[in-house]
């Protein structure tokens, strides 16, 4: 029982993703082009893990080294280049989402799991992340996505790591997503 | 040579921030439409079913190195002014493998759950907390990582400069490889029993 009216409120079939990826490596010419570097994510983080903590304990986060570089001038750490950027993609992937009826409130996860149990195991895969982004100096990407293209070094290496690592995992962690 | 145009004057910092939320929308727009907002899209990368991270990234990666390569070949775009990552091998060895173990696990990378969380995954939202934990007692304990984050130090290079190649050579061999592992992509899907590209949940 499917009508004309059903089908145009399914969501949309994804883009091919030879076409989307032609796109994104547009959007990231573009900001080689444009400003000189490339796109990024997990800075954005940090700028907001710094922003935060300043915010709570001033005193404290000056003494924290690693994020003591973020809080040295005058402008608030959120004053960050990929903190705009990242609120750009939230915009930009609703627009997207809204336009293929695919926005929604779901919890994306495989059939044998509990949805508690699911959004523990994001949490936990997400501090993981942070951690091995912070020791690689960002992540998919600033480093896989951006370096890639320029044939950094070592973000060349630390993509081959992050397919290494999430196959070698990928079997311990299968009742969560088949 | 025009091009960056930032570093030429051609706008200040202060628009670059405009700039850099219109790239932002390019890039959400792009990471939506690929299937990125969803957890079981991206993994499926690792079950072999659904290779669209794969196809997505390279081809990405060939688009973009291909601008960047003819656009400094006819002199529009000055690439020593395009700002690389410094090369540290060893912790960006290490930190590959977590990010790839914490990719599976979690389900999203950094940019791929704010396009997801902007959809409404709530899976992403505890994704994205995870991120500013893991991140804080990253801070916290980095007198004790250091001495890992900064080994090897090898400073702003590329694999045509450490391997003294011709940067040509090199671009061409990636496309290659791309192409090549396009190819393979289709096999192996093919291979698979299960067959199935993962479409948008239904409501």
């Amino acid at each position: 029982m499917v009508s004309n009216t059903h089908v145009s409120r399914a969501p949309a079939p994804y883009s091919n993703p030879y076409l989307a990826g032609i796109g994104l490596g547009l959007v990231l010419l573009a900001a080689f082009v444009f400003v000189g570097r490339g796109l990024g994510a997990s800075g954005g983080v940090s700028a907001v893990v710094a922003s935060g903590l300043h915010a709570v304990a001033p005193e404290h986060a000056h003494r924290l080294e690693w994020l003591s570089g973020r809080l040295a001038g005058d402008a608030s750490p959120l004053k960050e280049w990929l903190v705009f950027e990242g609120m750009g993609v939230v915009l930009g992937a609703l627009l997207s989402g809204l336009l293929a009826r695919r926005a929604m409130v779901v919890v994306e996860k495989g059939p044998r799991v509990s949805r508690r149990a699911r959004l523990l195991m994001a949490f936990f895969g997400g501090s993981l992340m942070a951690v091995g982004a912070a020791f690689a100096g960002g992540c998919t990407s600033g480093q896989a996505l951006t370096g890639g293209a320029l044939l950094n070094l070592g973000s060349w290496a630390f993509m081959l790591m992050v397919f290494a690592g999430a196959y070698a995992v990928a079997t311990f962690v299968k009742w969560q997503w088949r | 040579m025009m091009a960056p145009f930032l570093k030429y004057g051609v706008f200040g910092s202060e628009t670059s921030l405009v700039v850099a939320f219109l790239l932002g929308i390019g890039f959400g727009f792009a990471l939506e439409r690929a299937g990125f907002g969803s957890a079981r899209k991206l993994v499926s990368q690792f079950y072999l079913d659904d290779l669209a991270v794969f196809k997505v990234m390279f081809t990405a990666i060939v688009t973009a190195m291909l601008g960047v390569t003819y656009l400094s070949w006819i002199g529009f775009l000055n690439l020593s002014l395009v700002y690389l990552v410094p090369t540290n091998l060893l912790p960006q060895i290490v930190g590959g493998l977590v990010l790839g173990a914490g990719f599976v696990i979690g389900g999203y990378c950094p940019g791929t759950a704010l396009a997801a969380t902007a959809t409404g995954r709530v899976d992403a939202l505890t994704y994205g907390a995870g991120l500013y934990v893991g991140t804080l007692l990253f801070a916290e304990a980095y007198p004790l990582v250091k001495g890992l984050h900064t080994a090897t130090p090898m400073g702003q290079t590329t694999i045509p400069q450490y391997f003294n190649l011709p940067y040509g050579l090199v671009v061409f061999a990636v496309v290659l490889m791309a192409l090549g592992g396009f190819a393979g992509a289709g096999w192996v899907e093919k291979k698979m029993a299960t067959q199935r590209t993962i479409e948008p949940t239904a409501s």
